[in-house]
């Protein structure tokens, strides 16, 4: 079970405000979903290798070779809002 | 009608190459339909056919048949919203590989298709840009998340279409619509230029009318290896048309954990009357065992969650997209761009997988979620010991009504049940329509060992002649 | 030197009751100077105009994907090698978790539970492990804009983000500020030989983290660590690492208890600032990043490393004490300190060739000789500054040295010497000539000894003391005939002549 206070830690780490009827709401789906998905720990996975890649490849490595950055102007097309050529932000510190 | 649209998308390109056809025409033919869209498949649609077109496709492999192609796909210059509000307008200043190659292989961007935000759902009710209906009944949904494209597709909108499959986002939607859909081998299809929802299961595959189609499609997606995607791979061998009439000597393994409870008698109904005709063609047929794919979903839910929610972080309000400030500062920006810009099922999504990566929970969720797809991949390597190819149904269900499943998130994500092994295995699995129930689709589903791509069409290929399923209602 | 030697904290110096030892780990982040970034195609910038340098990768544009630079990966080995770790034969990359302006992805590709590296040693230091990241960008904050609601405003610049970084991560084998200055030296003189990094802490492209904690001495578990940021000089380092180690005893004394917590230290003020509390540590939700696969070290990418090693201090040191006999603290010197080792080679052939055209080595005790002049009186004219752009040629110095060692001049006379070599350059043995510094000892030692009988004529009472046995009646002799040949005479000459006039 997903308690209230355990909803707002993980919508702080991800970034996310939420409402109040939003955090109850997200509590109880939450703990729906974790109590189904728990049912994998009937399995016993004793010395069962995790799978990150389900094709076993190694070293897709590229040469050390420039190829062409973005002109400035394309780089800040989308930018919420520029200052002297940079992506500005409210500063972390304020 | 324009008789054009009636055209499969493989006689069409024989025709522009034959020069008995325009494909300027042709592009025009569709994209006057798809201008008429009331499904709400389309997000963005081209104006006209691009220069390259005009008589280009006759040189070329896919003759200038036009192409839809699922939102969350970079297109340059083009918006690719993957269906989230958090980017909308959002033109991206490069194209997606598989996107370049088709469009070299003479496959015209047609226009941008809805889909579930960020490819999370089974509805196509996730998407920030309304909801898409199916043609067939527009009460009930196209499935998702791909539904733009199968609707698209079903509809005679797009001749053909480019969907993508993480846990059955174009298997699902081509069976509840009554088209041809194919999830390829994870690796085979390049992802770079794929917005991600969750990196190790994604993957790019062809909606088409029938069989054929598809493979024209696919033959032109796989190759090379895409140097820009560390996880892509060279395909063994060149996709080649399917023309198998016989199934004598194929094996098909009917494993026993995906078509037994859960799955509406009409759908099993059908899929039992195409097991007959496999026979009849010469297949043997007979209950195989994949002991772990029931525990599927869980092991989905984790492990996609988790990746999702780092995938999206990078949508913070900072280099594009939405921005909502406020007046206290970084954080305060930050909570509230990813409040407004993200819709319910993203963030149930986010936090879901944020809760399963945590430190303290890593080992109980994900790293357990990692040894269960292990598991799973060997049940299917045992199988395929016995067994050419495995059968089940597409979806459990046909197309549900519209905002039916909305309320019990966990009710929706039943709806992969059985599509959802095969992409946690990474091998290739096709859904092609196999009759109706109560005037609805229902969808069989084919699936074999990693690469074996060619084997999967030609199979499909004899059943789809043997069901003899008409699609052109839809397209009226 | 012995750790003990090297330990020389406020703990150990000025502690009656507790004896509080000091110990530290560093954590180094070293800009690898490949042409392109880590993940992307973008060449690395220095100092272009923002946002020049980026692309879709760079940027974390939705849909694009990282590739791993593979000459990162061979820096990354040769480092490795460098520092005697064990080289794993697959590595895998993770992400980490968090949220910053200057990280576009939300994520860090770093390396996690198998790095490229780890268990390896330089000099007195064991190193726990070194693995492969991607750097941050860079945050510039610009004050108050309007355009954000009046809030304070920073600017991201991504030139620098995805530039290749190995962090290198010691074991908590340090004792104190002044050593961890030494050791950084030490690493910094490494890497700049392995030819991988700029090595530049004033221009970020060395950077040192310290976790700092205390211990009463003998101790073996660890006491609560601090970690400390922003030390971006090797003289802040020291200061920084000296300023919390005497905190940390101070609050132990005090009965107090060292809390977790990272400080960032004040350049303008010399001082540590809070940071962040343990209870706002990270939680960076660590697992392999999907997007790549693992590096499987082959034996090609192994050769292709060892090829590409240079002679590295810790090699260097160890043969001029092996094969040319010099003592510890000299080899070890012009070891870390490759360019005095360069010119001490230069000047060694010279000595070599002047002597008899190099057929035979010089003597052991002239080659040390000629360490010591290098390490001791050119540094101490040149200070830090690169001897092979003095005025002093090392055929020079090896001129002066071979003038000492057969004694034609005296150590004060070549110390003059080495003086106008320093101001004007020119040739030794001119200096001799002009300035009559030409010595008395050895083939003088005729002009030498009426000087010697008049000096026992002046000190007749010395002289008898000398007779009776007492050694140390020498002084006013040799005093005198060294003011009669204003210091040219050899001393060890001068006392040879006394006690052969007075048949003691
Ligand atoms: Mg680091
Ligand atoms: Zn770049």
């Amino acid at each position: 079970m997903i308690e209230r206070e355990q909803v707002l830690h993980i919508a702080r780490l991800a970034r996310l405000s939420l409402s109040e009827d939003e955090v109850t709401r997200m509590a109880s789906e939450l703990s729906k979903v974790l109590e189904h998905v728990e049912k994998i720990n009937e399995l016993d996975l004793e010395d069962v290798r995790p799978t990150t890649h389900v094709v076993e490849v190694e070293n897709a490595l590229r040469a050390d070779e420039p190829r062409p950055s973005l002109p400035r102007e394309v780089v800040l097309e989308s930018a919420p809002e520029v200052i002297d050529g940079g992506f500005a932000v409210p500063s972390p510190q304020a | 009608m324009s008789d054009l649209i009636e055209l499969s998308a493989g006689e069409a390109a024989r025709r522009v190459q034959a020069g008995e056809l325009d494909p300027v025409e042709l592009f025009e033919a569709y994209r006057d339909r798809a201008a008429r869209d009331d499904l709400n498949a389309f997000t963005w649609l081209a104006d006209s056919a691009p220069a390259s077109t005009g008589g280009a496709g006759a040189e070329l492999a896919l003759g200038g048949v036009p192409l839809a192609v699922k939102d969350l796909f970079c297109t340059s210059g083009v918006p690719s919203q993957a269906g989230s509000r958090i980017l909308e307008g959002y033109r991206p200043p490069y194209t997606a590989t598989v996107v370049e190659r088709l469009n070299r292989a003479g496959a015209p961007l047609l226009g941008k298709t809805n889909q579930d935000e960020f490819a999370m759902g089974s509805s196509n009710e996730n998407s920030g840009y309304g909801p898409v209906l199916n043609p067939w009944d527009r009460a009930r949904v196209p499935g998702g998340s791909s539904g733009g494209s199968a609707a698209a597709v079903a509809a005679g909108l797009a001749p053909w279409a480019l969907g993508t499959d993480t846990g059955g986002s174009i298997r699902q939607p081509a069976a509840l619509c009554g088209v041809v859909g194919l999830k390829p081998t994870y690796g085979a299809v390049s992802r770079y230029g794929m917005i991600a929802f969750a990196s190790s299961l994604d993957q790019a595959g062809p909606f088409a009318r029938d069989v054929s189609d598809a493979a024209l499609l696919l033959s032109q997606m796989v190759g090379e290896r895409d140097p820009c995607d560390s996880t892509s791979l060279a395909f063994p061998e060149p996709i080649t048309m399917p023309d198998a009439r016989r199934l004598d000597g194929v094996r098909l393994g009917v494993p026993e954990e995906l078509t037994g409870e859960g799955i509406e008698p009409g759908v099993l109904t059908a899929f039992e009357d195409t097991l007959r005709r496999a026979e009849e063609l010469g297949a043997s047929v007979r209950r195989c065992r994949l002991p772990h794919a029931p525990h599927g979903l869980s092991a989905y839910y984790l492990l996609a969650p988790a990746e999702a929610s780092s995938n999206l972080a990078r949508y913070d309000g900072v280099r594009y997209g939405l921005r909502v400030d406020g007046e206290d500062g970084l954080l305060a920006m930050y909570t509230r761009t990813r409040h407004d810009g993200f819709g319910a099922e993203v963030k149930r999504r986010i936090m879901l997988g944020t809760y399963a990566l945590s430190s303290g929970y890593y080992d109980a969720y994900y790293g357990r979620a990692q040894r269960v797809r292990t598991k799973i991949a060997g049940d299917f390597d045992s199988a395929f010991q016995e067994f050419d190819l495995v059968a089940t149904p597409t979806s459990p269900t046909v197309a549900f009504e519209l905002g039916s499943r909305t309320a019990d998130p966990l009710s929706m994500y039943l709806s992969d049940f059985c599509t959802v092994p095969m992409s946690l295995a990474g091998i290739p699995a096709i859904s092609i329509p196999n009759g109706l129930s109560d005037g609805l689709p229902t969808g069989f589903q084919l699936a074999g060992p990693a690469f074996s791509e060619n084997r999967v069409l030609d199979v499909a290929f004899a059943l789809e002649r043997a069901i003899g399923f008409d699609g052109s209602p839809a397209r009226r | 030197m012995s750790e003990r030697e090297r330990t020389d904290s406020p703990g150990t110096r000025d502690t009656p009751g507790v004896d509080l030892e000091p110990v530290i780990g560093l954590e180094i982040h070293v800009q690898l100077s490949t042409r392109t970034k880590m993940f992307c195609g973008c060449v690395l910038s220095f100092g272009e105009p923002p946002n020049t340098r980026t692309c879709p990768v760079c940027l974390g544009l939705p849909g694009t994907l990282p590739v791993v630079n593979e000459r990162a990966i061979h820096f990354g080995l040769m480092i490795g090698m460098a520092l005697e770790c064990e080289l794993a034969p697959r590595s895998v990359f993770h992400r980490k978790n968090y949220f910053y302006p200057d990280l576009p992805k939300g994520y860090q590709i770093s390396q996690y539970d198998e790095p490229l590296a780890r268990r390896g040693r330089l000099g007195e230091v064991r190193i726990h492990r070194v693995h492969l990241e991607e750097d941050a960008a860079k945050l510039v904050h610009v004050g108050t804009s309007g355009r954000i609601h009046g809030s304070d405003v920073s600017v991201v610049d991504f030139n620098r983000g995805g530039t290749p970084l190995v962090e290198i991560v010691t074991e908590p084998d340090v004792r104190s500020g002044e050593q961890a200055r030494e050791w950084l030296t030490l690493l910094r003189t490494t890497l700049r030989q392995l030819g991988v990094s700029d090595v530049d802490m004033s221009q970020g492209s060395l950077r040192c983290d310290a976790n700092v904690s205390v211990r009463p001495r003998g101790s073996k578990e660890l006491g609560t660590k601090t970690e400390l940021k922003n030390m971006n000089s090797f003289k802040f380092l020291e200061q920084g690492i000296r300023a919390e180690v005497e905190r940390q005893i101070e609050v132990v004394r005090s009965g107090g208890a060292v809390e977790q917590e990272t400080l960032h230290f004040d350049p303008s003020t010399g001082t540590l600032s809070l940071l962040r509390s343990k209870e706002e540590a990270h939680d960076y939700r660590y697992f392999p990043e999907p997007d790549l696969i693992p590096v499987r070290v082959t034996d090609e990418m192994l050769a292709a490393a060892r090829h590409a090693l240079p002679e590295l201090p810790a090699a260097r040191a160890d043969r001029y004490e092996t094969t040319l006999g010099l003592n510890t603290s000299a080899a070890r010197h012009l070891a870390t300190r490759s360019e005095l080792g360069e010119y001490f080679e230069d000047a060694l052939r010279e000595l070599a060739a002047a002597s008899d055209g190099g057929r035979t080595p010089p003597p052991e005790e002239t080659v040390q000789q000629l360490a010591n002049w290098v390490t001791g009186e050119l540094v101490s004219r040149l200070g830090e500054s690169d001897p092979r752009e003095s005025n002093v040629s090392p055929s020079a110095l090896a001129g002066v040295v071979a003038m000492l060692a057969s004694k034609s001049i005296s150590v004060g006379a070549a110390r003059q010497v080495l003086d106008r070599l320093v101001a004007e350059g020119g040739d030794p043995a001119q200096i001799v000539e002009l300035e009559g510094l030409a010595g008395l000892g050895g083939d003088a030692a005729e002009e030498l000894a009426p000087i010697v009988a008049a000096a026992i004529e002046a000190h007749p009472e010395a002289a008898a003391r000398m007779r009776a046995g007492n050694d140390k009646a020498i002084g006013p002799i040799v005093g005198q005939v060294m003011r009669e040949t204003r210091g040219r005479a050899d001393g060890a000459e001068v006392t040879r002549l006394v006690r052969e006039q007075l048949g003691v």
